[in-house]
């Protein structure tokens, strides 16, 4: 690492006004993906703002039709939390299947969305859920929030503050690790609400995107059949030495299948 | 208190203890007086020429105390880094030996080859600043692929190889089996790539170098698998000081799988800078720097040719290998390829006619070295691999084609030059395929099928050569050490025992595996044995550890010491009990007359020998304190059935290991427990290498493109089964505890048990390792690679 100036924030107030004086600071969540990135030398904040001692940024609260969880909030608290596994048990899922029990410990629902890693898995919650992500400023529809690699709607002193979850009718993630990383090598959320259905996918882009073939689809008759026909396109997804574009093609079709045989 | 009561007794670990509570004391653990910290630059590219180096704001930086390059090297005539095994090539004549130096003379010549290092009061501000060097370079156009280090317009790396080739090499009868050959009744023919391997021991290289003024002497503490091969290839080859004011010391090491035998330039520059400074140094490699640096492994491409008349009975084996050195020679790299791997293929079988061509080449990537089974894992690969072929083309059972092939006579030599002492290989299958429930697979894969899965099942029945080495044979081979062990039992005078031994530990368990030979020997309980290794001050000498060779040859060693010691005991038992030295036997840690009840405890004998009153002074010395070197007459054999059951997906090409049987034969086993615990680990590191594991260079840009986990992919423990091990014994001829070596094993079988059965599983000839999930899925569904 190089050297840096920790804080620990009292206040959200307070961990704003760091990041509005200073463009190389940066907010410490649980640390998965910031502290691993210093470690290397890729990134060289002159500042931690640690947020760890915001207490009212975590935390689950279940309304009438959304979850509404803390940006803070560890990815062990949701995968364990009843309310959670009653209303959306594929967002508990979801969380108990991101890294391993170390990471779920300290990692964080806001530092995931706020990173947007093309390979995370929250993001295709968000998205495929149609979430709203709460900052100290404003509300951002999470088809609005997600932009590029890396990439999202926030402004520089923006901070989450939660991240409220719509309460489908039926869901479920499906992933597919990279054998090394364990990341999503292709992720994909299926979220019916009766109204119409959500499909996101991670890990296959730059981005988290959706599939509104299958959305339609699946909208119609909600079954693995529904979309066995389709054709993923291989243009714009990633390729690598573990997993071509059309081989992430190829596994879009399979976890989304799965994913609909989970859900219903 | 029973003679071998110890033998066979899974004693739990004594090392545990410590090294479970955080009690360890490894090398980056050592803090000395005045500790400075030395951080290396590497070159980023494969393949350059260094223009100039500026270490000016380098210099400037904070803490620090120094920087050297390759202009310091050459003037303080430190020498390369030499090759300990030279081979003679088809024509008689010496291997090619390019200059191995330990800072970048002029040129890089892999990603990560070391150029400069940089000193300062913190491991931080060592960092920082050598962030701040500048080096000019001139790219230059790099080769990665064995395959591609020979062709038309490849770029040479070293002036004396222009072709790139460090040597042509040949072993067996060529005339026999081209004979043989060209009248078989048929032929099996099979290309194949031995992928490449980055060992990632747990621990990261690391040392701490100091030179003393006082004493004008030097100590080093190295992870290293051989503290005294390290000291005397260092102060003889490479830094010229007299090796009797050089210490090396090799505390606590996590893991070494071949990785830390080797000479590194790190230790090198470290033990030559501490005197220049008068500081000590250290140093200790990120994973990162491990992943470029550390002696990679195997990197063979292979054609091989099995000729068998029409009963599947063997008549000739024709291979010819393409070897992938790396960049430069590493200390034994050499003989990997060539000694340790070509002797090794006749396996279990009698074939008559056996011939290998080995063409060794340099190309822009970490050198290539021992590696857990160095060389035996590949030659496993060959044989079983076209055995199991050979079997499909026949139409015979995989068994049974091995069975009509097996080696039933023993001693046997082989037309590979090794004599093999004893196996029994028809027994060791049977119990594998009983304990693998053969017999249950196609209803298992039936079963599969209705799940849309695709089932295989395959062989692996391997043969190694450990204990490395006999001297002669080994020198007359090229090698340019001798290959013994040495012991000494130091006896105190409260019967208390310490055994220093020239085997190192480093997770075998040595501490109390050589504790429970001495304690069964002596009759004395374990508490009462301390086993010291890795400390050239304490130890009389060592070649070190590998090559499964601790228990054979250390052992070996440890028990002629031993028999020293009661011959001695003997001598003063016969004194004290006024009977003649025939009269005496050494029973349950007494000495006693044969016949009588008299007799006489260990420990009072130990205590005789250091207070000599009733002593036979006249004709024997005081003190009970032996030593013994010992050089083993022949290899040892261990040898055994590996199968392997696989369940495919071929929607995602995701393949699950579903069973793993190992039933290996090595002789006498001294500790159950801890041989089960390598044979896990050699199995895991096996399925790793055929199914996870695979190290890839960028042909374009020679990058290392999987530097680090989140794309080397190390087999975890949810990525295997849980293994059904089982022991066949057939005692080694040919050294006293009958014993014949386990550590590597398991990951020398294994990657062809594991190919057999994903071939089997989707009904093709070949698969490339790693078989990751896009490899399989593009073979299962045809997709263009």
């Amino acid at each position: 690492m190089y050297a840096f100036q920790y804080r620990k924030a009292n206040t959200l107030a307070d961990a704003a006004a760091v990041l509005s004086r200073n463009a190389d600071a940066k907010l410490l969540a649980g640390g998965q993906s910031l502290v691993a990135s210093m470690k290397l030398r890729l990134i060289n904040p002159s500042d931690i703002v640690d947020l760890s001692g915001i207490k009212e940024l975590a935390g689950i609260k279940l309304e009438s039709n959304a979850v509404v969880i803390g940006a803070m909030t560890r990815h062990a608290a949701v995968a364990s939390s009843h309310d959670v596994k009653k209303a959306i048990p594929a967002l508990a899922a979801l969380a108990d299947g991101i890294g391993d029990r170390m990471v779920r410990n300290m990692g964080t629902l806001g530092g995931s969305v706020a990173n947007n890693d093309p390979a995370a898995d929250y993001p295709a919650a968000a998205l495929a859920l149609g979430a709203t992500v709460i900052t100290d400023k404003r509300k951002i529809a999470a088809d609005d929030f997600f932009k590029g690699l890396f990439e999202t709607a926030l402004q520089p002193s923006e901070i989450i503050t939660a991240v409220s979850f719509p309460i489908p009718k039926r869901a479920a993630y499906m992933k597919f690790r990279n054998p090394a990383s364990r990341y999503a090598l292709v992720g994909v959320f299926v979220a019916d609400f009766g109204t119409g259905v959500r499909v996101a996918v991670t890990g296959a882009g730059p981005g988290v995107f959706r599939m509104p073939e299958m959305e339609k689809a699946l909208a119609a008759k909600f079954s693995p059949d529904a979309i066995a026909g389709i054709k993923v396109p291989e243009a714009n997804l990633n390729s690598d030495l573990h997993a071509a574009a059309d081989y992430r093609a190829h596994l879009i079709g399979v976890m989304a299948k799965r994913a609909v045989e989970a859900a219903a | 208190m029973g003679d071998m009561n110890f033998i066979g007794q899974s004693v739990k670990r004594r090392e545990d203890y410590r090294f479970l509570t955080g009690s360890g004391n490894y090398t980056d653990d050592i803090v000395l007086p005045h500790q400075s910290h030395a951080s290396f630059v590497r070159s980023p590219h494969a393949h350059a020429r260094i223009r100039a180096i500026d270490k000016a704001a380098a210099l400037k930086a904070p803490g620090v105390i120094a920087v050297f390059t390759g202009d310091d090297i050459a003037a303080g005539k430190v020498n390369g880094l030499p090759c300990g095994w030279l081979i003679t090539d088809v024509n008689g004549q010496p291997m090619k030996e390019p200059p191995h130096p330990v800072l970048a003379q002029g040129k890089v010549r892999y990603v990560g080859d070391h150029v400069a290092v940089v000193i300062a009061e913190t491991a931080q501000q060592a960092r920082d600043a050598a962030e701040k060097i500048e080096v000019d370079y001139e790219v230059l156009p790099s080769v990665v692929r064995a395959g591609d280090a020979r062709s038309k317009g490849a770029p040479t790396l070293h002036d004396i190889a222009p072709d790139n080739t460090c040597y042509v090499w040949g072993l067996g009868d060529k005339a026999a089996v081209d004979k043989a050959m060209a009248s078989a009744a048929h032929v099996t023919t099979l290309e194949f790539v031995n992928n490449r391997l980055i060992p990632n021991a747990i621990e990261p290289r690391a040392a701490n170098a100091v030179y003393s003024r006082a004493d004008d002497g030097y100590t080093l503490y190295v992870a290293s698998q051989n503290p005294h091969v390290e000291r005397l290839l260092m102060t003889a080859f490479v830094l010229g000081l007299p090796e009797h004011k050089v210490r090396v010391v090799a505390p606590d090491v996590g893991g070494g799988f071949g990785s830390k035998i080797f000479l590194y330039a790190e230790e090198v520059v470290l033990t030559w800078a501490a005197k220049q400074l008068n500081r000590p140094i250290k140093w200790t490699a990120d994973r990162s720097e491990s992943f470029q640096s550390d002696a990679h492994g195997r990197d063979h491409v292979t054609k091989a040719e099995l000729g068998m008349d029409k009963n599947g009975k063997f008549t000739a084996l024709r291979v010819t290998t393409t070897a992938n050195l790396g960049a430069y020679l590493s200390t034994f790299s050499s003989c990997i390829p060539t000694i340790l791997y070509a002797t090794l293929l006749a396996g279990q079988y009698a074939t008559p006619a056996i011939y290998a061509e080995v063409t060794a080449v340099f190309t822009n990537t970490a050198p290539v070295d021992a590696y857990r089974g160095a060389g035996r894992p590949e030659a496993t690969y060959v044989v079983e691999r076209i055995v199991e072929q050979a079997a499909r083309e026949m139409k015979l059972d995989p068994a049974e084609i091995r069975r009509r092939n097996f080696i039933t006579t023993f001693p046997y030599q082989t037309p590979v030059a090794l004599l093999y002492d004893t196996g029994n290989y028809e027994a060791t299958l049977a119990d594998a395929q009983k304990a693998a429930d053969v017999a249950g697979f196609p209803a298992r894969r039936a079963e599969s099928a209705k799940r849309g899965k695709l089932r295989g099942l395959g062989y692996a029945c391997y043969i190694e050569a450990c204990g490395i080495a006999p001297s002669n044979i080994a020198g007359a081979l090229g090698a340019r050490a001798g290959l013994y062990e040495a012991a000494e039992v130091r006896v105190h005078p409260t019967g208390k025992v310490s055994l220093f031994t020239g085997s190192h530990s480093h997770g075998q368990g040595h501490e109390t595996t050589f504790a429970q030979v001495v304690a069964a020997r002596l009759g004395i309980p374990m508490e009462d044995v301390d086993v010291v290794h890795g400390d050239t001050s304490k130890v009389l000498f060592g070649m070190g550890t590998y090559g499964s060779r601790s228990l054979a040859v250390g052992g070996t060693a440890i028990v002629k010491a031993l028999d020293k010691i009661i011959a001695k005991g003997k001598k003063i038992a016969a004194h004290l009990l006024e009977a003649s030295d025939s009269d005496i036997e050494f029973k349950d840690g007494n000495f006693g007359v044969t016949g009588t009840d008299r007799k006489i405890p260990f420990a009072q004998i130990a205590l005789t020998a250091y207070v000599p009153h009733n002593y036979p002074l006249d004709k024997l010395e005081p003190g009970l304190n032996e030593n013994a070197f010992y050089d083993p007459v022949n290899f040892t054999f261990p040898a055994g059935s590996h199968i392997c059951e696989v369940e495919i997906d071929p929607e995602t090409g995701r393949t699950r290991v579903e069973r793993f049987t190992a039933v290996d034969d090595f002789g006498k086993v001294i500790n159950p427990m801890i041989v089960e615990g390598q044979v896990h680990g050699g199995l895991t590191q096996g399925i790793g290498q055929a199914l996870t594991e695979g190290c890839h260079y960028d042909p374009e840009s020679g990058q290392l493109v999987t530097g680090s986990f989140l794309d080397y992919c190390m087999p975890r423990a949810d990525d295997v089964p849980s293994y059904h091990v089982g022991t066949q014994v057939t005692p080694c001829t040919h050294n006293p505890l009958g014993v014949k070596g386990c550590g590597e094993a398991g990951a020398i079988g294994a990657p062809a048990a594991v190919m057999n059965a994903i071939t089997d599983a989707l009904g093709v000839r070949d698969v490339e390792m790693p078989a990751t999930p896009q490899r399989i899925w593009r073979i299962a569904n045809q997709k263009p690679v």
